[in-house]
């Protein structure tokens, strides 16, 4: 019996060890990431959702050019390029030897397909207006591509470095949305709905080995949820971590260590310029003066974020601080309420998708407005309600939202987006930006844009979405800020 | 009649679970109106510079995370509670209580369609319904109060058609019948106030279930909508506060279960003293 | 016992059919359109109009009813629109968080609860009774999602025992996903435990005080065996058929206890999918779990007839 006893004993233990060892050295190959919204689909050349770039980009997809976690433009299947003298040609030069994940190889074809797909007519590319000014492309060699613009592009590098533009291969691409092939240093492995896509180390890759074997993308939707998984240690790190309240709880923990960096979001109080009273500037002046921006990343972001006062990242060398331009005021803004016609306020619907910074948000917002007179009713939707309601069909007077795509003030050039501005002297500012290339006259112009839109009070600027990321204290490589929507796993590695 | 309420009140008086119960329900309507009148501080302010405050003078349990005082939340709370669960008792009392006697009056295949018809109902929890009719009209507390009340329809009819089933075999029923009365009028005057006891005390555990009910839905975001507190609500934010502060997650549980123990034991001290007849093995 | 029986069939089928029925009225007018969730927000029109006539949004509505349940009948629960996989491979997946939880909180509540039920009724009116019976009464009135919390505010934040929630998924090993369900378990199982208590008490009671009892005492079984041998099994009849209808408050339950751990099960997914205006799964997933209690309520009604001669032709509805 007693020997009986100890070979029980001693086969649990075994057990045991085998079972803790595995994890340990599994542990130290393999990273779990993880995301708040599951992306839709996996092709980013194919749809607007930031979750999608969020797993893909630079791990599994690549394009010509690449954004570094700096924000730098870098090369990437494009080795050089060089510029024509009127600015309108870029002659690549692309890597040899690259293979896409199903074999097949890179080459000019493959650019001639990838740039040709996006700005083609039936082309479900989301950000088609990256490719308009693309005249035409024509292959110069096996590994050479001429690509000629209508215009002088300043940005037009960076635009090539953004997910819409990365490279894909005819045999594939219809197929990329479930099962992704593209040319980075992690190949798809398969994607559990719901639950989580997982992906393992490309050993074809043409560039640096990535130090991790395998990438697990952990899709956790709420809050709490995230924080508990990351105490538990169900996962490894989280990029945009959901919950502000939980980060000085897990500052704590001696095994994780918090990484609060930038983001391009820009978190606005969007409004329909072309609703109601929000057609009066003086309405949306008083608007301005009504909302405290400081209070609001307090409640709602627990002191994490910085206040805007125009759709522009503070931490961008461009920027210009114009929060003091309509700082906290609720009598100013009662007394334009009045002049505009209303002086006893007015009653308006505000539409909040889920993330807690619009929620919360929204409520701060509503009782700040409130003190002034206008009646908000808070509608709360979902991202797919959002989108129709809101983004499709401007059925919405207010929302809050981050704009999260880098150098975004474009949009308020664009014909019928949804805050339904228009203004011909904003967009001979674009006009004049998309056809400067030197860098002081290009900060100039923007400068001026950003005052533009801020004098106009086009929206309420809020504040700059705060990129809050918690890892283990024992991950490196992991992007501290976030200059394009990424999760970009290639330098990421465990220590121990 | 006022013979007999002051009848139940003696008996009431001298019942553990009348008297307790009762007292805990009165507290719990008194603080609902209350509301209407008077809240230490305005739920509707939020100031998030006294965020999560502990319990001071000024704010008796403290604040929550957008500084708002906890003691008003749960005074509005209970209002709205008693909103919602009594619409939705008498949605289903006002449609179930008529189907159950028309079930017993009628028999044959209406009361087989009737009896159908609450078997599908039972299949549907209300948080199945609440999120059906929430997908097609968005959240609020009107459709929590479509979906609760819709659930209670069946367990009306069944309690009632149960109780007039028996009713009915009685002598003066048969009295009535071959006096010539028809079954509409026979239901209305004779089943009707017999089974009046029985239906309040069924009343009392609907309400106290649909309070229930609410606070479940509010918790998962398909009841009551902000800036309008609810105690579901209120669960429901304390949850992403637990590392912060985890007492914000007690003051609003303890307020549900002690309404609803305070419903459920005045109802079974009622039925105690309504008909000892039904009193089973207290 | 036939006429019986082919009368509650007749019965299952009708509301089987009822149900089907109204879960289609009711979700046919759901507002929301799938089409530009899948393909985002820089659609063209006529592509839109493409997956509409794709996903069949344009028949008329007789036809499509028809064909649903058609479908239905051999197996096929469509396509799931956000995850493009089919429904039936979901609820597969889900299925193992729910089916373990719901089998583990059954276990535990009745392993509490039938006992107690017993304790109660053989210390009738003394002290172990009324603690057994203020359980109860705690039990029913305590909402389920705050007990949860406060099982978690003790064993996770505190006491770091367990998760806080969240779902370690099975591959990361049996262990680590059964401690994902002890609090989620614990917290459905107790307030069911409450009120099964209650009926196993004073069902037990009823029992005790039936005359054949009284005859067993005559005839000099102690009290201790007139209890377990004859109360106990009949008694059980009642208990039962609770524990059958306990189902649609379990699942009720389940729906709500998921999403306070968020654990991936199926009443995650009916709540996420009607957040994702996911037509297919919604009205596939509710019919599902609609059917499945009206199954389970049908079984327990046979089951008590076949015991309880009795109450084949009764009143019972």
């Amino acid at each position: 019996m007693n020997n009986l006893k100890r070979i029980l004993g001693g086969l649990t233990i075994a057990i045991c060890f085998s079972l803790l060892a595995t994890s340990a050295i599994a542990a130290k190959k393999s990273l779990t990431l993880g995301m708040v919204l599951e992306p839709p689909h996996l092709d980013p050349t194919a749809g607007a959702a930031a979750a999608i770039d969020e797993v893909v980009y630079a791990n599994i997809f690549e394009g010509l050019t690449r954004i570094d976690r700096w924000g730098v433009v870098r090369p990437a299947l494009a080795k050089i390029w060089k510029v024509s003298d009127d600015k309108k040609t870029y002659t690549f030069q692309l890597r040899k030897g690259v293979k896409f994940h199903d074999g097949s190889g890179f080459d000019a074809d493959d650019v001639l397909f990838s740039l040709n797909r996006a700005r083609g007519k039936s082309s479900t590319n989301a950000q088609k207006t990256l490719f308009k000014p693309i005249v035409k492309v024509v292959k110069k060699g096996k590994y050479t591509v001429a690509v000629t613009l209508n215009h002088v592009t300043g940005s037009f590098l960076f635009n090539m470095g953004w997910g819409d533009a990365v490279m894909v291969d005819p045999a594939s691409a219809a197929s990329n949305k479930s099962k992704p092939v593209g040319t980075g240093p992690f190949q798809f492995n398969r994607w559990v709905k719901g639950d989580r896509i997982e992906m393992v180390k490309n050993s074809n890759y043409w560039g640096k080995p990535v130090k991790l074997k395998k990438a697990i993308i952990k899709i956790i939707p709420d809050p709490a949820a995230a924080t508990a998984a990351l105490l538990a240690g169900d996962i490894d790190a989280f990029a945009n971590f959901p919950a502000p309240e939980a980060l000085s709880h897990l500052e704590a923990d001696p095994r994780l260590h918090v990484a609060v960096g930038n983001t391009e979001g820009e978190t606005i109080l969007s409004t329909n310029n072309q609703r109601g009273p929000f057609k009066k500037l003086k309405v949306r002046q008083a608007l301005a003066y009504a909302i405290d921006r400081q209070a609001i990343v307090d409640g709602a972001m627990f002191g994490f974020g910085k206040p805007i006062g125009t759709h522009f990242a503070p931490h961008h060398l461009a920027y210009v601080d114009l929060t003091k331009k309509f700082a906290y005021n609720p009598q100013k803004a009662k007394k334009l309420l009045a002049e505009a016609g209303y002086p006893n306020g007015f009653k308006a619907v505000i539409k909040l998708p889920p993330p807690s910074y619009a929620r919360r948000g929204g409520e701060i917002v509503a009782s700040q407005l409130r003190k002034v007179g206008i009646q908000l009713e808070i509608i709360p939707v979902e991202w797919a309600q959002w989108l129709d309601q809101v983004f499709k069909k401007r059925d919405y007077d207010l929302t809050i939202v981050s704009h999260t795509e880098p150098m975004d003030i474009g949009i308020y050039a664009r014909k019928d987006y949804y805050f339904a501005y228009e203004s011909p002297k904003f967009q001979a500012l674009m006009d004049e930006l998309n056809a400067t290339v030197d860098r002081e006259a290009r900060f100039a112009i923007m400068g001026e844009a950003q005052r533009l839109i801020s004098d106009d009070c086009v929206n309420g600027y809020l504040f700059q979405l705060a990129k809050l990321g918690v890892w283990n204290k024992n991950i490196r490589g992991l992007w501290e800020n976030s200059p394009i929507q990424a999760n970009d796993l290639t330098e990421a590695y465990w220590v121990k | 009649m006022a013979k007999r309420f002051s009848e139940i009140f003696r008996h009431g008086l001298k019942n553990r679970s009348f008297v307790i119960g009762g007292l805990i329900t009165l507290l719990f309507f008194l603080i609902a109106l209350l509301s209407y009148i008077w809240t230490p501080h305005a739920v509707e302010d939020l100031s998030i510079v006294n965020k999560l405050r502990l319990p001071d003078s000024t704010y008796w349990l403290g604040t929550d995370h957008f500084g708002r005082d906890i003691f008003s939340m749960l005074i509005v709370g209970a209002r709205n509670s008693v909103i919602v669960a009594f619409v939705a008792i008498g949605i289903g009392a006002g449609i179930g209580v008529p189907l159950g006697l028309t079930a017993a009056a009628r028999k044959g295949w209406v009361d087989e369609v009737i009896m159908r018809f609450n078997d599908f109902t039972f299949a549907f929890p209300a948080i199945i319904s609440a999120i059906m009719i929430t997908a097609i009209l968005g959240p609020g507390a009107i459709n929590s109060i479509i979906a609760i009340g819709i659930f209670n329809i069946p367990v009306f009819a069944r309690v009632s058609r149960g109780a007039a089933l028996s009713i009915w075999k009685r002598d003066f029923i048969l009295a009535a019948r071959s006096a010539g009365k028809g079954s509409f009028k026979i239901s209305l005057e004779h089943v009707l106030p017999n089974i009046f006891s029985m239906l309040i005390v069924q009343t009392t555990i609907q309400f106290a279930l649909g309070i229930l009910a609410e606070a479940g839905l509010s918790y998962l975001g398909l009841g009551t909508q902000p800036p309008a507190p609810s105690w579901g609500k209120m669960l429901n934010e304390a949850q992403t506060m637990l590392y912060l502060a985890p007492q914000l997650a007690i003051y609003p549980g303890v307020a549900i279960a002690l309404t609803v123990l305070g419903l459920n034991l005045f109802g079974d001290g009622l039925r105690d003293v309504l008909d000892p007849k039904l009193r089973r093995n207290r | 016992m036939s006429v019986f029986f082919a009368k509650r069939v007749t019965a299952l089928v009708i509301t089987l059919m009822l149900t089907t029925v109204v879960i289609f009225l009711v979700l046919e007018i759901l507002p929301g359109d799938p089409a530009s969730l899948m393909l985002g927000i820089s659609a063209e029109a006529d592509t839109l109009a493409a997956l509409r006539t794709e996903l069949g949004l344009d028949r008329p509505v007789l036809v499509r009813y028809s064909s649903w349940v058609l479908d239905l009948l051999q197996g096929n629960l469509g396509t799931s629109l956000t995850y493009d996989v089919p429904v039936s491979e979901l609820i597969v997946e889900r299925i193992a968080i729910s089916l373990p939880l719901a089998l583990m909180a059954i276990i535990l509540s009745t392993v509490i609860a039938i006992p107690m039920g017993i304790i109660a009724a053989s210390n009738h009116n003394r002290p172990l009774d009324f603690f057994v019976m203020s359980f109860s009464q705690l039990g029913i009135a305590i909402p389920n999602f705050w007990f949860a919390l406060l099982l978690i505010i003790l064993f996770s934040i505190v006491l770091r025992w367990v998760p806080a929630g969240g779902f370690a998924g099975w591959d990361a090993g049996v262990g680590p996903a059964l401690r994902s369900l002890i609090l989620p378990t614990i917290a459905l199982a107790l307030p069911q435990a409450a009120i099964l208590a209650r009926v196993t008490r004073s069902s037990l009671l009823d029992v005790l005080k039936e005359d054949f009892i009284r005859t067993a005492h005559a005839k000099g079984v102690s009290q201790r065996r007139a209890l377990w041998s004859h109360a106990l099994r009949n008694a059980l009849i009642p208990v039962v058929t609770i524990m059958g209808l306990q189902f649609s408050f379990l699942l009720a339950g389940a729906i709500i206890i998921e999403n306070v751990f968020y654990l991936p099960g199926l009443g995650r997914l009916i709540f996420q999918a009607v957040a994702q205006r996911d037509l297919i799964v919604v009205k596939n997933l509710v019919l599902i779990l609609a059917a499945t209690v009206i199954l389970i309520n049908f079984v327990v009604d046979v089951l008590y007839a076949l015991i309880d001669p009795r109450l084949r032709g009764g009143e019972n509805g």
